[in-house]
């Protein structure tokens, strides 16, 4: 059974503050639970009425100050304890220590752009050194986009025209998701990344490597841009459509715009459609599709075209 | 006069009438309407959800659904739901008058709430898909008619606001002689504080409204960062208003839950006093805690220090009034007529709404469950458990006051055991899936989820059979149901005076109030 | 059980009363809806004073302090009218109103030509946040000063058809106090938008 994305056990020292804090709540909300909702149904049950239309009778009970003196103090002392902790652990959810490096984030609808220190780039997926703390500076050219690591306990809303960050010193290697958490449109349930924690040693083959390591035939290597850049998330390759038309079968067909005029899917229709998405939409479906002018190279293109040939 | 009120007939009779309980019933068959609706809306998304993947609707449909459900839900259900259709029945009853202050006025804001109804229903030639939020940008970029939809919304505040003002101007000049602010039933007490929100936190909303339409209409860039405006001040215009409009969701139905439970136990309320300033202090205190939807926003720690410190001194008022209706119990002489049971069972899911509030007060937590199925779960708690359950208890409480009619007992109390059972099926799920990272407003999720999913949606179809068994009984009630006495609960609100159901001007000799409303039990034992 | 009908109870202000609570919460709320404003005015202001202080200086400092004249004025003509048929002269009263309706739509008049120098001049709510605001709270304030030469043309009206005397006028105060409060927004409006320079 896959583990559900926020059980990966203690990946940070925040994430088990946070932990512990959820405790803390639960085992006093826990006692108060008890507390009210045995003594609703004991109440209920010891005191129902047992004579048939015969009222028993009752105490003119209208109040009783020690009670309820007693039930507003020690609730605003237990609230201000809950206050409190959480407080500190949220101070250390926010301050990133000195000296984390930085990764930049852009997210747009419906993807992730990481932009590393050294210039590189990815989307939907960034990968970190173990240990070492990292810091996400993050904005959004859109709508507002969450930013959401359940395994870390930690999340942080996207916003246009500002930058909001969010730290985290990984302490356990592994793949872990990144969700959109706030509503952003048509793709948002869609808008997922993968953040792999690497130890040292991989962590610096894999920057040293760069891309160009990778070898195979053209087809792979733009199957492996289709996964890595979130295209599946809106075009499937298996037949049916989705927010996108689907991918299967589309190079050399006849397609219909919605003004009716048609054309054939070639590769020019593929690169004008990936630099400039919404200059000709398949009739039924929105104009919805982010450019990926500046995010794809040529070479890159050329790679998906080929192996857009290959989906039949 | 057997029929009382509803002896008149006709369009007319119905449509310029200045009776509050007519008013009243009309508000309750909107409001009645827009449940079902809304509910069919959640059954669609529930269906979805049973598969990660695309499903039988595409995912732009599913974002419209949950729009749909969560905007007709709120604005056009729960805010009116108790204040509009419970509220001018029975103010004007349990003080001791004729009518609201204002009847005109009354009447004059239910045709602005159809107006705004029409215009929202209008709206859906570009249905919406912002969320019931409508947070900018997306809210000023997307196809959908928002224009449109603002200004139905904003007719639908206008109305809500007038008929807060007219409650508060009738509970200050039209009680009966007699009846001083001490002997006020708890009803009314969480009604004026209710009207106090909506008079004072509804034109928030409205100017909003309004700058978000001119936000389409004319590029005004107040929420626009290219123009040096601020998505997030929408955010706080918004819950500005929102944060404080879920007391008035809540507050009457806590009012109605101190009604009955005095009645049913046979014994007087316990700490009077307290519930009533409680619902004061939640109304005011609610005013001052809106930030706590932002905290992942990207406010400053000292705002958020603030908004957290100020959301937990919400918890101690609320916690008072749990307090005060368990106690109310204790040596009592109780009886589970359907009343009782809903309002039974309305603490006891709300007590679970209300202790999972800690968990998204406190900062270090609430980082991990914001936007995710724990707030879900947690204000369905607060809000199905919470304010339709208090609904149902006054529907089933006043359902013989207002039609002459008894409901069918044992319908009653099997649909509430249906429905009780399925609600808690499917929210405890969703606190599940919240708490396992699970994010709101997902049409497709990963599959680790599917699981909890299947569950709350098996659950939500017992919720459902049990809504529609209660709506059937009401519905047959009204025509088959015995005749009701003036006061089969043997109540001691005013109200209760009168015959089943009210003529038209409630009281043929206006009452004088010598004591409050609540002196059941044994009166040796009196201070 | 006496029998006895008890008329009012503790409602001793009697209609009138009733109105006067249901107009100052509606002036609460009336508040609040500019409060928005006021708010985001605040907000953008903190911002960015140099935009606020260009901005001002692009709107005519002399109309704004005539179309203040123009209101205080107004309200005063207002107040005359109610004064008068406190002591029966429904002859004053309507001379006052009417007045007063002239004022309003004099107001009116010079913020229309106003707006049509600010068009001319290529300003438009969106050309900045100044403008933004500045058309929103002017805009949102016109529309409160139509809808108060309705209800005065409605009281004109009603004086006409002599329904109000010494004894009942309820609705010609109510309607003062709903005349001045606008008044009092434009009395903020004005220094805040024109004078910040």
């Amino acid at each position: 059974m896959i583990p559900y994305p926020t059980d990966h056990g203690a990946v940070s020292k925040v994430s088990t503050q946070v932990d512990s804090v959820f405790l803390f709540i639960a085992a006093i909300t826990l006692f108060f639970f008890l507390l009210t909702q045995g003594t609703l149904i004991w109440f209920a049950f010891r005191y129902r009425r047992r004579k048939p239309g015969h009222d028993e009778p009752t105490p003119y009970i209208t109040g009783n100050r020690m009670l309820e003196t007693l039930w507003v103090v020690i609730p605003s002392i237990l609230v201000i304890g809950i206050f409190v902790y959480g407080w500190i652990v949220f101070d250390n959810i926010r301050t990133p220590p000195p000296g984390a490096a930085e990764i930049n984030v852009t997210a747009r609808q419906w993807l992730y752009e990481f932009r590393y220190p050294d210039g590189a780039s990815s989307v939907n997926e960034v990968r970190v050194p173990l240990g070492a703390p990292v810091r996400f500076v993050m904005t959004s050219s859109d709508v507002i986009h969450g930013f959401y690591l359940p395994a870390f306990r930690i999340k942080q809303d996207i916003v246009p025209g500002r930058y909001t960050d969010l730290w985290l010193q990984p302490e356990k290697t592994g793949s872990f998701d990144i969700f959109c958490t706030q509503y952003c449109g048509t793709g948002h349930s869609t808008m997922r990344a993968k953040m792999i924690v690497m130890d040292e040693p991989s962590f610096r083959k894999w920057r040293s490597g760069g891309r160009g390591s990778e070898t195979g035939p053209m087809w792979m290597k733009g199957k492996a841009l289709i996964e890595r850049y979130g295209c599946l998330g809106c075009h499937s390759v298996d037949g049916v459509d989705r927010i996108g038309p689907t991918f299967k079968g589309l190079f050399g067909r006849k397609v219909e715009m919605e003004d009716g005029k048609a054309f054939f899917a070639d590769e020019s229709y593929f690169r004008e459609s990936i630099l400039d998405p919404t200059a000709k939409v398949v009739k039924g479906f929105d104009p919805v599709m982010p450019t990926y002018k500046g995010t794809l190279s040529d070479e890159d293109i050329a790679e998906i075209i080929a192996y857009m040939k290959t989906i039949r | 006069m057997a029929d009382g009120y509803l002896e008149k007939r006709g369009f007319r009779a119905w449509a310029f009438t200045l009776d509050h309980k007519r008013v009243g019933v009309m508000y309750l068959w909107t409001t009645l309407t827009f449940f079902l609706v809304g509910g069919l809306f959640a059954e669609l998304l529930r269906l979805k959800l049973m598969t990660p993947g695309p499903g039988f609707i595409s995912d732009k449909t599913y974002n419209v659904f949950f729009t749909l459900h969560g905007a007709l839900m709120i604005f056009l259900f729960i805010i009116p739901a108790i204040p509009s259709a419970l509220g001018n029945f029975f103010i004007p009853l349990m003080i001791g008058a004729r009518d609201v202050a204002f009847p005109r006025l009354n009447l004059a804001s239910y045709w602005i709430f159809l107006a705004g109804i029409a215009v929202v229903l209008g709206s859906l030639a570009g249905p919406m898909d912002t969320g019931w939020t409508f947070y900018t940008p997306y809210s000023a970029k997307t196809g959908a008619a928002v224009t449109t939809l603002s200004f139905g919304l904003f007719l639908v505040g206008m109305s809500s606001i007038l008929t807060g003002l007219n409650f508060i101007v009738t509970i200050h000049t039209l009680r009966a002689p007699g009846m001083s602010w001490t002997r006020l039933p708890l009803f009314i007490w969480g009604m004026y504080a209710t009207s106090i929100i909506q008079v004072l936190a509804t034109p928030v909303i409205g100017i909003t409204f309004i700058l978000l339409a001119a936000e389409r209409l004319f590029g005004i860039g107040f929420f626009d960062p290219a123009k040096g405006g601020d998505p997030i001040l929408f955010q706080h215009f918004f819950w500005f208003y929102s944060h404080p409009v879920v007391y008035v969701m809540i507050l009457p139905a806590m009012g109605i839950i101190s009604e009955i439970i005095p009645v049913f136990a046979r014994k007087p309320i316990f700490g009077y006093k307290a519930i009533a300033y409680s619902s004061m202090a939640i109304a005011l205190a609610g005013f001052l805690v809106w930030g706590h939807h932002m905290f992942v926003s990207g406010m400053s720690g000292v705002a958020a220090f603030i908004f957290s410190l100020l959301t937990f001194s919400v918890a101690v008022p609320t916690g008072v009034k749990v307090f005060n209706w368990i106690a109310t119990l204790y040596r009592g002489s109780i009886t589970f007529e359907s009343p009782m049971l809903y309002a039974l069972t309305f603490i006891f899911l709300f007590i679970i709404g209300g202790l999972t509030g800690p968990f998204l007060g406190s900062l270090g937590t609430n980082v991990q469950l914001h936007d995710t199925y724990f707030v879900v779960a947690h204000f369905h708690y607060t809000m199905m458990g919470g304010t339709v359950m208090g609904w149902l208890a006054g529907l089933h409480y006043w359902f013989p006051k207002m039609t002459g009619r008894m409901l069918n007992e044992r319908l009653a109390r099997r649909a509430c055991l249906v429905m009780v059972a399925g609600f808690n099926v499917t929210f405890i799920s969703m606190f599940i899936l919240g708490y396992k990272g699970m994010p709101r407003r997902w049409a497709e999720y990963p599959v680790q989820y599917q699981t909890l999913h299947i569950i709350a949606t098996v659950g939500s179809w017992f919720l459902a059979a049990g809504i529609l068994a209660i709506m059937w009984n009401f519905w047959r009630s009204l025509t088959k149901g015995e005749i009701a006495p003036p006061n089969p609960w043997r109540g001691l609100t005013l109200e209760w005076t009168t015959p089943s159901p009210p003529p038209a001007d409630n009281f043929e000799v206006l009452p004088t109030v010598t004591d409050w409303p609540y002196s059941y039990g044994r009166k040796e034992g009196r201070e | 059980m006496t029998g006895e009908s008890s008329a009012h109870g503790e409602n001793a202000g009697g209609a009138g009363g009733s109105a006067r609570l249901g107009i100052w919460l509606f002036l609460a709320t009336e508040l609040l809806l500019f409060g928005g404003l006021f708010t985001a005015y605040t907000v953008f202001r903190l911002k960015d004073p140099g935009l606020f202080h260009a901005g001002s200086l692009r709107l005519d400092r002399m109309l704004g302090a005539a179309n203040t004249v123009v209101l205080i004025t107004s309200s005063l003509t207002v107040a005359l009218g109610l004064d008068a048929i406190r002591q029966g002269k429904e002859r004053a009263l309507k001379i006052c109103l009417s007045l007063t309706l002239l004022l309003a739509a004099a107001f009116l008049g010079i913020k229309a030509f106003e707006y049509a120098e600010h068009f001319a001049h290529r300003e438009f709510p969106g050309t900045d946040l100044f403008f933004s605001l500045y058309f929103m709270m002017t805009g949102l304030h016109a529309i409160h000063i139509l809808a108060g030469m309705v209800l005065f043309a409605g009281i004109l009206w009603g004086a006409s058809a002599r329904k109000f005397s010494a004894d009942y006028h309820t609705p010609v105060e109510i309607s003062g106090l709903y005349w001045h409060f606008v008044d009092v927004v434009w009395i903020y409006l004005f220094p805040l938008l024109y004078l910040i320079g």
